[in-house]
């Protein structure tokens, strides 16, 4: 079991409170918070390391090259990957990008169809419909269920004629909080067509539950490194280096080359291909210390302390008057993001009286306009768990809603 | 009393619990504009009447948190009557108003006078508006002699946006 009281005093965020109230940080899907390790390792980079990466030929530089290389090395031992595969970006809306030009754009022809899926953050849905267009490729989404889960009969229809060629899909959802199985869509794409690609949007998934990419057997991961405890501004598509060696640069300059005339340029070898420019050198360095974190407190551990608080915030909110909760009933079946609306509330004034309490929740569409069209709402409140809540983050947020709640009340009768 | 205590005054309350001008419909009606805020997920229909160049009538109805319900309200109630150019220049007061400029015409804002406060909650300023910017907008499509007109705030729904 995780010693929150003794994880909590490592964020130094969470010490700080607002009003007089105790700092309640619900929104860890939205940014997680940064344990002193992370910001510990950045200091030292930019106090007594500091230099640019895989240029200079002097130990400081060597230092700040293997500080960066090492956070790559950390991140795909974390996810069980080969660090050929791990291309370092700013973000994960950067990995899909990188995905959508550097191999949806080369490969795919008109005739070809991607699938992807209803309940998709637009960062794992833009880039592929964008490329689709410029390519004349066909959409095809993956409905869900009344409960929020991915319908795989109707996948399996939907590639059962074999053009789909290429599949975007979450790990976990941003909203529902809904765990799926990828592996197992994997599977049935390629069964309809071999050669197909399966790119997974691993953002909501990698800091909260176990990932072993081998097992997974998908052929590249979007992850972000500020969900992982890490800072902001960098991300990774971990990916199978040879899907990576198929793939065009998506940005070009310098580092990414291995030689350059005036006549033309030939391109660095996988994953460096795709890192033109400095990179960002503090970043890594925090992301490496970050994944460390997480796999000291133990990525079983983590999941374990989130299914069991999870549990208890969603019959919490299922017992509250005029709360309804979206997404699967059972924390077997989700992750640690949970959406709700408040009968007779909109979610931006249920936000604003939370937050005064000093109650941090996400209000709004969450980048998900589709799936907000299909739950029929307009927008949500998410309240999201992390190693550093614990059930004393309930009550705060319960009796925030009762609050707006009777402040917001309109007559039964409204005009 | 605390800053968002302030925000959400009995008056702005008032007005988002007994919404005024508050109808699917208008009788008569000369335009209809729809506005949506994505960002939010906000969505207004307003409609106007005009007679004689004055803003005879006007209703609102949508979905929309309570700043953005209650600022519509306030605002169906100081520009009815009111010569059209007039009404003009009260939306553009209120938009002054929203960025935090002293308003010049109190007594003519009325009840929307209330929401000077959101000028300090830059988030929420889009929700005041959204009713001010649809009603300008209503305003609008009838003198180019349109009847209906849809807009989406891709910025937050202020004012260039056109």
């Amino acid at each position: 079991m995780l010693d929150v009281a003794a994880l909590r005093r490592e964020f130094p965020t969470l010490q700080h409170g607002v009003g007089g109230r105790r700092l309640v940080y619900l929104d860890a899907a939205a940014s997680a918070q940064t344990p002193r390790v992370v910001l510990d390792a950045m200091e030292r980079y930019y106090g007594a390391g500091r230099s640019n990466v895989h240029r200079g030929v002097y130990p400081l530089a060597e230092a700040a090259t293997a500080g960066y290389e090492g956070g790559r090395a950390a991140l795909a031992r974390f996810l069980g990957a080969d660090p050929r595969g791990v291309v370092l970006t700013k973000n994960a809306t950067e990995a899909c990008n990188l995905v959508a030009y550097g191999h949806v754009r080369r490969h795919l022809r008109p005739g070809d169809a991607i699938l992807s899926t209803v309940m998709e953050h637009h960062a794992n849905m833009v880039p592929f419909w964008h490329a689709a267009e410029a390519n004349g490729l066909e959409l095809r989404h993956v409905p869900i269920t009344e409960d929020g889960r991915l319908d795989l009969g109707a996948a399996r229809e939907l590639v059962a004629d074999g053009r789909v060629r290429f599949a975007a899909v979450t790990h976990v959802s941003n909203v529902l909080g809904t765990i799926n199985p990828v592996a197992e869509l994997a599977a049935l794409v390629r069964a309809a067509r071999p050669d197909a690609v399966v790119h997974v949007d691993g953002a909501q998934a990698a800091p909260h539950i176990p990932v072993d990419l081998a097992a997974l057997d998908v052929d590249s991961y979007a992850v972000t490194g500020h969900k992982l405890c890490g800072p902001t501004g960098i991300g990774a598509l971990v990916a199978r280096p040879e899907l990576l060696e198929g793939m065009e640069p998506f940005l070009t300059g310098g580092e990414m080359i291995r030689d350059v005339t005036l006549e033309g340029a030939t391109w660095n070898d996988v994953p460096h291909r795709f890192e033109a420019g400095t990179p960002p050198i503090a970043e890594a360095i925090g992301l490496g210390a970050a994944v460390g974190f997480l796999e000291d407190l133990g990525m079983d551990a983590v999941r374990a302390h989130e299914v069991e608080l999870g549990a208890v915030f969603l019959s919490g909110l299922r017992d509250a008057p005029g709360i309804e909760v979206h997404g699967p009933e059972d924390m077997a079946d989700r992750g640690a993001a949970i959406s709700f609306t408040v009968e007779g509330v909109h979610p931006h004034d249920i936000g604003a009286v939370l937050g005064d309490r000093g109650v941090c929740v996400r209000v709004g569409h969450h980048c998900c306009k589709p799936l907000m069209r299909e739950l029929g709402a307009t927008a949500t409140v998410r309240a999201s768990l992390h190693v550093h809540n614990d059930v004393d983050d309930l009550e705060p947020l319960l009796e925030g809603i009762a609050a707006a709640r009777a402040m917001f009340a309109r007559p039964a009768v409204s005009a | 009393m605390s800053e968002l205590e302030q925000l959400y005054q009995e008056l702005i309350l008032d007005h988002y619990r007994s919404p005024r001008n508050r109808a699917p419909g208008l009788r008569g009606e000369d335009a209809h504009v729809h506005h949506s805020n994505p960002l939010c997920g906000d969505e207004m229909d307003l409609r106007v009447r005009i007679r004689d160049g004055r803003l005879d009538g006007v209703a609102f109805d949508g979905e929309g948190c309570s700043i953005s319900q209650a600022s519509a309200s306030a605002m169906t109630e100081a520009v009815t009557g009111r010569p059209v150019e007039d009404v003009l220049g009260l939306v553009e007061e209120f938009r002054r108003m929203m960025h935090g400029e002293d308003p010049a015409r109190d007594d003519d804002l009325s009840d929307a006078l209330a929401f000077r406060g959101v000028a300090r909650f830059p988030v929420r300023v889009k929700c005041a508006l959204l009713g001010w910017m649809a009603l300008r907008d209503a305003i609008e499509t009838f003198q180019r002699g349109a009847g209906t007109h849809a807009v989406t705030h891709d910025d937050g729904g202020d004012d260039d946006d056109r």
